[in-house]
């Protein structure tokens, strides 16, 4: 086995473990809610109407923004109980339809019968009706489980560890091995339940006591190793992180710096589902090990979610960007300059938050436009008001999305763009194609190690078209109140030029190399 | 003398949405130990008579006395478990064994386990399924005429007093039925239980029952003993009815004149 798979195979009893506490609970308590909700359906015609409209309603909600309805719903709080939820309500639609339609395919014959033997309206349900329903049922809770299953991969993102983490950070990483081991461990977990339950289905079928022990006893099971190291048995185990192991309690027995001053305390860091993102928050996990805390990294994150988990104090700290927070927390449309956006932004923050903005890392992951170096120098391009001359002979590529921001439409109108030729393409390819000269000039970000790693040119942004995009620490309003870790993250600040940023992202992106290791070069600096 | 087991007065049904009432103002009585059988064609009231009885369907009007109780006044489901009820087409639990199907209104009573167990295996003998090799089968696992067996055991479970049934023989083949119905026949007089019998067969009716009941349209035409009914039918319908079986027995006898099978002479 290569050392990369080893690492992932390390990885999987936590994300296993993750993913069936999520999953197998869920549908559980699914079977729980539907099964009987089906009934009153059959039961009664005015409910019948109302519970089908809202089941089928919800299910068309996409997954991923069930989830973080579900973050915002329950006050920002992240991790296993939005995600648990989101699942439940996903599980419920099948089920209540199987149930109802295996109610109401028993033969009426069969009803009468129950009825002239003398059986109650209860007794007809449990003695006949549900028996000869099973099988449609059990095919529902199937259906449920593939889904169940499947969409627990997407609780990566709020917080709750699973399968998805491989997906996820292998996205990010553009590690594909990640991404396959992900996506195979998702659909074994859903064929073994999936064949589980047929196995319980057959035996109750053909009344084989000891297959049906068994194959429940092996659901149980599977629930059980799920219990055991994952979120129950210990709150913060659930924040188990992406690249490293939890070896954060082991590790802070024998720091390497005194004096002790986190002295074993849990820190929570948070982390959106990007390269820069992994390598920073690995950052702060080696500052806040070195003075003796506990540190505990989330990875892959929401946008939103990230900044609601810090405002509550689900999580202690994370790296953001003013320019981000700015349109996104604050609605603001027109961006100010880099200084006077993160005094605001840092203001704003601790009067509507109690957020603390400690200060900024140094550097900038903006919109960048990037060009070759032989192209700059033909066209004498070295800021981005030189492609106005030239602007209706030029390609620009960048992410369709892009083309439709302010931000963009800002550039085009200070730098008279209008003449220049929008390629739209999916981020991963601009910079191979601005390197291969199939368009002159791509969109990209500041940071982006790519820039390095084609030897591509940025160019300047004089008139600050862009907004600025300045990465700052922000701490949770409990956080901003401990001094040791005040102190302990301080010499990050200022610390982190754009090409050091460039560098780190470069040797995660292109050169396969870990978050932490990259992480650790950066503070060697 | 005793009182009926079951008496009907001017019973009537009348659905929602038709015209005609499925019953009609039906006036009949059924002593205790006594056969009635329901002769009549298809739609003529009489599934809708017999369900009417253990209230598996409601009357619009009209009184129902089970041994000489007002069945309007009792609860339904004690009702139906002191009346047993072998189904047109059977009507078995598919999912649950021969003993299950057997036991369940013995179960629905709440009788202890080994009292229900030794009853199955009685009554199983008594329609001669050996239980041992019956009791643990699926209905599915059981010809035709073995399932309607189990249907009669699991009609007599409880010991009734009186048993409904539509149609029983209706989907057996002719010797499995013939053989049936002595059985049947044998039974109902060792155990003394009151029957409705509902059929369209008159030859049947005329074999097993001691009265018969011609329904036509909702209401009964004739009630009369087989004799009564082959001497003086009150209408040209329940003439032709009684007629079937005659023309067969008189054919046959006269099959048996003309040619005597060969080494019978
Ligand atoms: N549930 C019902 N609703 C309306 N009409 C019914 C219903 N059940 C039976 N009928 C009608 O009542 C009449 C008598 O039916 P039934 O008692 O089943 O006849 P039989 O058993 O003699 O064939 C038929 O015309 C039938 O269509
Ligand atoms: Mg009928």
């Amino acid at each position: 086995m290569t050392p990369k798979m080893q690492i992932l195979f390390e990885q999987l009893p936590d994300l296993l473990g993750g993913h069936l506490t999520l999953a197998v609970p869920a549908i559980f308590m699914g079977v729980l809610i539907s099964v009987p909700l089906g009934i009153l359906c059959v039961k009664s015609a005015r409910i019948r109407g109302p519970v089908m409209s809202l089941v089928s309603l919800v299910q068309t909600i996409p997954s991923i923004a069930l989830l973080a309805i579900m973050v915002a719903l329950l006050g920002g709080t992240i991790g296993y109980w939005p995600a648990f939820i989101a699942l439940l309500i996903y599980s419920i639609l099948p089920i209540i339809r199987n149930t109802i339609v295996g109610l109401e395919s028993v033969d009426p014959a069969m009803r009468e019968a129950a009825k002239a033997v003398g059986m109650r309206p209860v007794q007809q349900l449990l003695w006949v009706e549900l028996p000869l329903a099973l099988p449609v049922i059990l095919a529902g809770i199937r259906t449920a489980t593939v889904w169940v299953v499947g969409i627990a991969t997407l609780s990566t993102p709020v917080g709750a560890p699973s399968l998805g983490n491989y997906i996820f950070s292998g996205l990010q990483l553009r590690d594909w091995q990640r991404v396959i081991f992900g996506c195979v461990a998702t659909m074994t977990l859903s064929l073994v339940l999936d064949q589980l339950i047929a196995v319980i289905e057959k035996s109750i079928q053909a009344r084989h006591r000891v297959s049906l022990v068994l194959a429940s006893c092996a659901l149980a099971g599977l629930v059980g190793i799920g219990l055991a190291p994952g979120f129950m048995a210990e709150d913060a185990a659930g924040f188990s992180n992406l690249l490293g192991s939890r070896e954060g309690v082991a590790e802070s027995l024998e720091p390497e710096e005194s004096p002790l001053t986190l002295d074993g305390q849990v820190i929570r860091i948070g982390a959106k589902g990007f390269t820069e993102q992994f390598i920073l928050a690995e950052a702060l996990r080696e500052r806040i090990r070195k003075v003796g805390g506990t540190p505990e990294v989330l990875t892959n994150m929401g946008s939103t979610i990230v900044f609601d988990a810090l405002a509550k104090d689900t999580i202690d700290i994370y790296i953001d960007y003013t320019g981000t927070l700015w349109s996104t927390v604050f609605k603001e449309a027109n961006p100010i300059g880099r200084v006077s956006m993160r005094a605001d932004v840092a203001g704003r923050l601790f009067n509507d938050f109690g957020i603390v903005l400690l200060g900024p890392l140094g550097f900038e992951n903006t919109y960048a436009l990037v060009t070759q170096r032989k192209t700059a120098f033909r066209y004498g391009l070295s800021e981005i008001g030189d492609l106005t001359p030239v602007a209706k002979d030029l390609r620009i590529g960048g992410d369709p999305e892009f083309f439709g921001r302010p931000e963009w439409q800002r550039v085009r109108q200070l730098y008279a763009l209008d003449d220049i030729t929008e390629v739209g393409m999916d981020s991963t390819f601009m910079y191979q194609a601005v390197a291969d000269g199939q368009v002159d000039v791509a969109a990209g970000f500041s940071t982006d190690g790519r820039i390095d790693a084609f030897d591509l040119t940025v160019l300047g942004d004089p008139k600050q078209a862009f907004p600025p995009y300045d990465a700052v620490v922000l701490l949770s309003p409990r956080a901003a109140k401990n001094q040791n870790l005040v102190h302990a993250i301080e010499p990050l600040l200022n610390r982190v030029s754009v090409t050091a940023m460039r560098a780190a992202n470069r040797l995660v992106d292109e050169d396969g190399e870990s978050p932490r290791e990259s992480a650790r070069q950066l503070l060697a600096d | 003398m005793d009182v009926p087991a079951i008496e009907l007065v001017a019973l009537t049904k009348q659905f929602r949405n038709t015209k005609k009432p499925a019953v009609d103002s039906v006036n009949l009585s059924v002593s205790q130990g006594e056969v009635l059988a329901i002769v009549g064609g298809s739609g003529s009231g009489k599934t809708t008579t017999l369900k009417m009885i253990n209230r598996l369907i409601e009357p619009s009007s009209g009184l129902i006395r089970v041994m000489g109780e007002d069945v309007t006044n009792r609860d339904p489901v004690i009702l139906r478990r002191s009346i047993g009820y072998a189904f047109q087409g059977v009507g078995l639990f598919p999912h649950m064994t021969v003993g299950q199907n057997v036991s369940v209104t013995l179960r629905l009573l709440g009788q202890d386990t080994e009292c229900v167990s030794k009853r199955v295996d009685e009554l199983l003998a008594m329609v001669e399924l050996p239980a041992e090799e019956y009791r643990d089968r699926l209905p599915t696992e059981l010809s035709g005429g073995q399932q309607q067996r189990v249907g009669f055991a699991r009609a007599l479970a409880s010991q009734p007093r009186a048993i409904l049934m539509d149609e029983p023989f209706g989907a057996l083949d002719p010797i499995t039925r013939d053989a049936l119905q002595q059985e049947f026949r044998s039974l109902q007089k060792k155990l003394q239980v009151s029957v409705v019998l509902v059929t369209h067969d008159m030859s049947e009716a005329v074999l097993l029952s001691d009265r018969v009941a011609v329904m036509h349209e909702g209401q009964v035409a004739q009630v009369g003993s087989p004799h009564e009914l082959l001497t003086k039918p009150v209408n040209d319908y329940v003439a032709q009815l009684i007629d079937t079986p005659r023309r067969h027995s008189d054919f046959i006898e006269s099959l048996m004149r003309e040619a005597p099978i060969e080494g019978t002479s």
